[in-house]
């Protein structure tokens, strides 16, 4: 340091102190207890910010569908016989599905921080087989609908989307199914130690609102 | 005698401005401009390389100062003047820039509405955008008039303007004259009178680009677009293809003819052809 | 994922020791960075032999040393490998890796297994889309931006490798950025605040902040171009119905900020040298943070200016000139309060000093032709020539990879303990920035008089500036020797550094050289004043050499 200005240097510097040329590797016990005492001993738990950081991620790609999805329909006329038009009634039962679901989601996890396990498995179950209901429902849609996947642009946007879409389902299903496998009494999720219910919920919970925007978007447009 | 630093400052600057305004006026780095919007363009150009010159000689000038003046002499370990901000000053050189690029950005806007950009390309007529995409090939001839205009440049008053048909296709470009149905690799067309190109391309983006015009616009596949432009100095100057089109990209070139105003008459009665012969205009993309 | 406890990055039976952890899915941040440094180097010898091959065939104006097919082959993979494997992962990667858990006073990154994903998908991606050359029908040949249709009618094989290699290479990038914002945001020492942190974690706090918005729509964008490719959907087919515009515009919304991504971590790291090497105070720190959160908004809003040519109507070509000229605002914050940083400072003239202030003038003029090609009449004669070549190699390489360079030199002798040589430093200067400028500067006039980009054969007036380019780029590749003797030499045999050869207060200073796994060997230090240099106005400096200037307090 060359400064002789009271202040204008770093207020603590206590490793200016430190020994000069520690081996690189080895730290002794003493030195590593302390280390744990103000190191990672204070180290939050981020998963979660983390996990919401990625859904934001997982957000802007859908984003982008939905730019592309709503550009060709304000600019790309669509060939002759072929509509936008789409059967409301399933797609329908399928967000009323799909809502209940977060609810179900959302009591499976006050039910374990109130250390009710198995009214948490109960939940988890309903929930899983809310998500599971959409799943066949869309399969039914699929099965029915009048055109392909490259049968025109509609078509092929209308596929990727829900087809996306329907991933995540799916990935969130198996979330689920291994949240309620680890919620068992004796596993590893438990009333004190419920990270991964909390972030399969905030999973489950970004699926349904981009369900929300995509039914809004794809279909009642 | 101590001279004051803001009189120098003052002084340096002074000589910075002229010199960027010297270099502006005097240091000719664009091809000749043979368009009615070359000449409005080299005057933007113009503009914005004066700027650019004083602001970078101003930078570098003073970089290269600070390098020289301040530099460590051997021995010295003591530190700099402890300044850790100095708000007033901040907000000049944000200001300053500020209103630079405001004025960069009107001014530039003002230009491309004097070149056409800003005309409305649709008020001929309802868009007819439906059949566009699904039969872009059978609309190749005749019905592309109707077409929606998705893109291009156009100028007001266009009035009279000759009609020409490009088709971009790798690695060609193929012009068409509907009034005497000539078909040529070469686009021969009149000074001075308005030509009104309507681009199609048939497999990639192309883009068609005249240097000495200062034009270059896309041409998308299944996007009809149009440009139009007034060629004001007889001569023959490159096409270039200006968009990555395949192997042979940097090949796809060809010219344009500028005629005088008879000539151009002459070229247009001689190659129109008898029925069913074809043009007899060169071919060659690298002409 | 799992929470970062000492065990997991200390060393275990069967982690390897020496310098066999370096080729290890290690944990530990410092390693992580040098991984990511040595293999983005690797890459950036294999895109500079790309580029050399490019200069070879234009050093004539027929298409002569390979095929045309395979120019475009080269291009492609030139733009790919320098862009995705070279400049994001090390001005990213390496030095956010190294840096930011010091300067927020951590021991590691907040998620260290992710971290070392991230890098770990770097070496397959990479070694994919090199291989995808040798394969049958050969690599991408439509540009580092893939346009359709274009994109669709290449050789398939070669753009869906082209395609999984970036999708790669960009979730690597998002999970780097994840971990960044955690870390800058969440991680920092007790004590530590935001408006405390060196400009580099600001800096990457920004750039991950673009990572994480706009990654993804890229990744969505070449999801759906590979349906275009192998299940002949019609997204972007106007054959088939759609739209080509559209791509464009969603390509653009990531790749415009990926400049951003490219060099904001450069202007973070040359804050962190420029105060150290002029002993005084960064100029104007707070204006500077929000100069960075400037760029990050604008940022997000000017993709179509990439786009001025290809069909955009009037209004939308009208506010992205705006947007994008508006962006030379913060940018020239920075640049006036680095000047004002050096002056009156006491300028160390080394290697990482003139790589910096090289950066200042290379992307000066780097930033003077992006105001200008801002504006829509003057973008629609030079857009896709080497006018853009020139224009934005100023700022890659003339900004990004200078700073990488001024980088290496500054952080050297913390990653090893020991100092590179000045002496081969200034020579490895001399000729980076004699051979840049040689390269590209004429590029600006051949694009001015219609030398479109990305061919493989030109009209013959061009030649000979064709010549002094590739005579520059001859240039550039022998300048890289120096620097390689260097680094390699002196890891061995240089000068021993000491722990802070530059009497530096950023925290990764105050530690030993090479530092210890966990950073420090004791407690994290509280450093909240991290360019506190220089000495008071008015004050006396005891440490000055002459009577004389013991007087002026140093100012003469």
């Amino acid at each position: 340091m060359t400064s002789l200005a009271p202040g204008s240097g770093p207020t603590d510097l206590q490793a200016e102190s430190a020994p000069p040329s520690l081996p690189e590797t080895v730290l002794d016990e003493a030195q590593r207890g302390e280390t744990h005492a103000d190191g990672h001993a204070a180290h939050p738990d981020l998963r979660l910010f983390g996990l919401a950081t990625f859904l934001v991620a997982d957000g802007m790609t859908f984003a982008g569908f939905f730019a592309a999805y709503l550009t060709f329909r304000a600019v790309n006329p669509l060939p002759e016989g072929s509509s936008y038009e789409l059967e409301l009634l399933l797609p329908t039962i399928n967000t009323v599905l799909l809502v209940l679901s977060s609810v179900t989601f959302h009591r499976a996890g006050s039910n374990l921080r109130d250390g009710n396990g198995s009214g948490c498995r109960s939940w988890l179950l309903g929930t899983g087989v809310l998500g599971a209901a959409f799943l066949a429902g869309q399969m039914v849609e699929y099965f029915n609908l009048p055109f392909g996947l490259t049968d025109n642009l509609f078509a092929s946007t209308f596929y990727a989307l829900t087809g996306f879409h329907g991933l995540h389902v799916t990935l969130g299903v198996i979330c689920i199914l291994i949240v309620w496998a680890q919620a068992r009494p004796g596993g590893r999720i438990n009333q004190q130690d419920h990270f991964g219910l909390e972030a399969a919920e905030l999973y489950w919970h970004f699926v349904d609102g981009i369900w929300v925007v995509l039914y809004g978007i794809l279909y009642l447009l | 005698m101590a001279i004051p630093p803001t009189l120098i400052t003052l002084l340096v600057g002074m000589v910075l401005v002229l010199t960027g305004l010297w270099v502006g006026q005097n240091v000719q780095l664009l091809p000749l401009d043979a368009s009615a919007n070359a000449p409005v363009y080299d005057s933007l150009f113009q503009v914005l390389f004066s700027i650019g010159t004083i602001l970078f000689l101003g930078i570098a000038g003073l970089l290269v100062f600070s390098l020289v003046r301040f530099r460590r002499r051997r021995g010295d370990r003591s530190d700099g003047v402890a300044i850790e901000g100095n708000l007033p000053m901040e907000i000049v050189w944000t200001a300053i820039p500020a209103i630079v690029v405001l004025f960069v950005g009107i001014y530039s806007y003002d230009i491309y509405e004097r070149m056409g950009g800003m005309t409305p390309l649709n008020d001929h007529g309802a868009m007819h955008g439906m059949a566009m995409a699904s039969d872009s090939s059978a609309a190749a001839d005749g019905g592309t008039q109707q077409a929606r205009v998705w893109a291009g440049i156009g100028q007001a008053g266009s009035a009279g303007a000759l009609p020409v048909e490009l088709t971009a296709m790798q690695f060609a470009f193929i012009f068409h004259y509907p009034e005497g149905d000539i078909t040529s690799g070469e686009l021969h067309i009149p000074a001075n009178r308005p030509v009104e190109l309507r681009m199609k391309a048939n497999d990639v983006i192309h883009a068609f680009w005249v240097p000495q015009f200062r034009l270059k616009q896309d041409v998308i596949p299944g996007q009809q677009t149009v440009l139009t432009f007034t060629a004001t100095k007889p001569g023959s100057y490159p096409i270039v293809c200006a968009e990555l089109c395949g192997p042979y990209h940097g090949g796809m070139r060809s010219t344009v003819v500028v005629h005088e105003s008879d000539a151009f008459d002459a070229w247009l009665t001689k190659n129109t052809p008898a029925p069913a012969t074809v043009a007899s205009a060169p071919l060659h993309p690298t002409a | 994922m799992t929470l970062a406890s000492p065990s997991d990055f200390e060393p275990q039976g069967l982690q390897p020791q020496g310098w066999l952890k370096y080729l290890s899915f290690s944990l530990d941040h410092k390693v992580i960075g040098l991984q990511y440094l040595v293999t983005g180097f690797v890459f950036y010898l294999i895109g500079g032999a790309l580029a050399g091959v490019i200069r070879t065939e234009l050093a004539s104006p027929i298409s002569d040393f390979v095929s045309r097919e395979t120019y475009n082959e080269v291009l492609t993979l030139h733009g790919t490998v320098m862009i995705f494997l070279w400049i994001v992962p090390v001005v990213n990667g390496a030095f956010g890796n190294y840096l930011i858990p010091f300067y927020v006073g951590a021991r590691d990154m907040a998620f260290p297994r992710l971290n070392a994903v991230a890098f770990w998908l770097i070496p397959p991606a990479g070694i994919l889309l090199i291989s995808s050359y040798f394969i049958a029908g050969g690599a991408a040949q439509s540009g580092w931006t893939a346009y359709p249709p274009l994109s669709l009618t290449t050789p398939a094989l070669g753009q869906v490798i082209w395609i999984l290699s970036v999708l790669l290479l960009g979730g690597s990038s998002i999970f780097g950025g994840i971990n960044f914002i955690a870390t800058i945001w969440k991680l920092r020492r007790p004590g530590l605040k935001m408006m405390q942190l060196p400009m580099y974690c600001w800096a990457m706090l920004g750039t991950s902040i673009l990572v994480v918005l706009s990654t993804p729509v890229l990744a969505g964008t070449l999801i759906l171009l590979s349906f275009d490719i192998i299940a002949h959907t019609g997204f972007f087919n106007p054959a088939l119905g759609g739209n080509v515009v559209v791509y464009q515009h969603l390509f653009w919304f990531y790749s415009h900020p990926a400049v951003y991504i490219m060099v904001l971590p450069a202007f973070g790291l040359v804050s962190e040298i420029l105060p150290i090497h002029a002993r005084k105070p960064l100029f104007g720190y707070t204006t500077m943070v929000y100069s960075i959160l400037g760029i990050v908004v604008l940022g997000l809003i000017v993709w179509a200016h990439h786009m001025f040519t290809s069909g955009t109507p009037p209004w939308m070509r009208l506010f992205f000139t705006i947007a994008t000229s508006f962006i030379a605002v913060p940018t020239g914050i920075k640049f006036f309060n680095w000047l004002a940083t050096l002056w009156g400072g006491k300028l160390a003239l080394n290697s990482a000093m003139l790589f910096s202030c090289a950066f200042i003038v290379n992307f000066v003029f780097g930033g003077i032709t992006g105001v200008a090609l801002a504006q829509v009449p003057f973008d629609i004669h030079v857009h896709d020539t080497y006018f853009v070549v020139g224009h934005f190699h100023y700022i890659v390489y003339g900004g990004t990879v200078f700073i990488i360079f001024a980088s290496v030199y500054h952080w050297y002798p913390k990653f090893t303990g020991r100092m590179l040589n000045e002496d081969l430093g200034r020579l490895h200067f001399l000729l980076t920035f004699i051979g840049f400028n040689l390269c590209f500067a004429p590029q600006h006039w051949l694009g001015l008089n219609g030398m479109p980009r990305r061919v493989a054969e030109y009209d013959p007036a061009f030649t000979t500036l064709n010549q002094v380019s590739s005579i520059g780029a001859l240039l550039m590749a022998i300048s890289t020797l120096p620097f390689l003797i260097n680094v390699v030499w002196s890891a061995f045999r240089g000068e021993v550094a000491g722990d802070n050869p530059w009497n530096a207060l950023t925290p990764e200073w105050l530690t030993t050289s090479p530092p210890p796994v966990e950073n420090w060997p004791g407690e994290a230090p509280l450093v909240t004043h991290p360019y506190g240099y220089g000495i008071p106005e008015g004050q006396l400096d005891l440490k000055v050499t002459t009577g004389r200037e013991l007087w002026t307090g140093g100012r003469r």
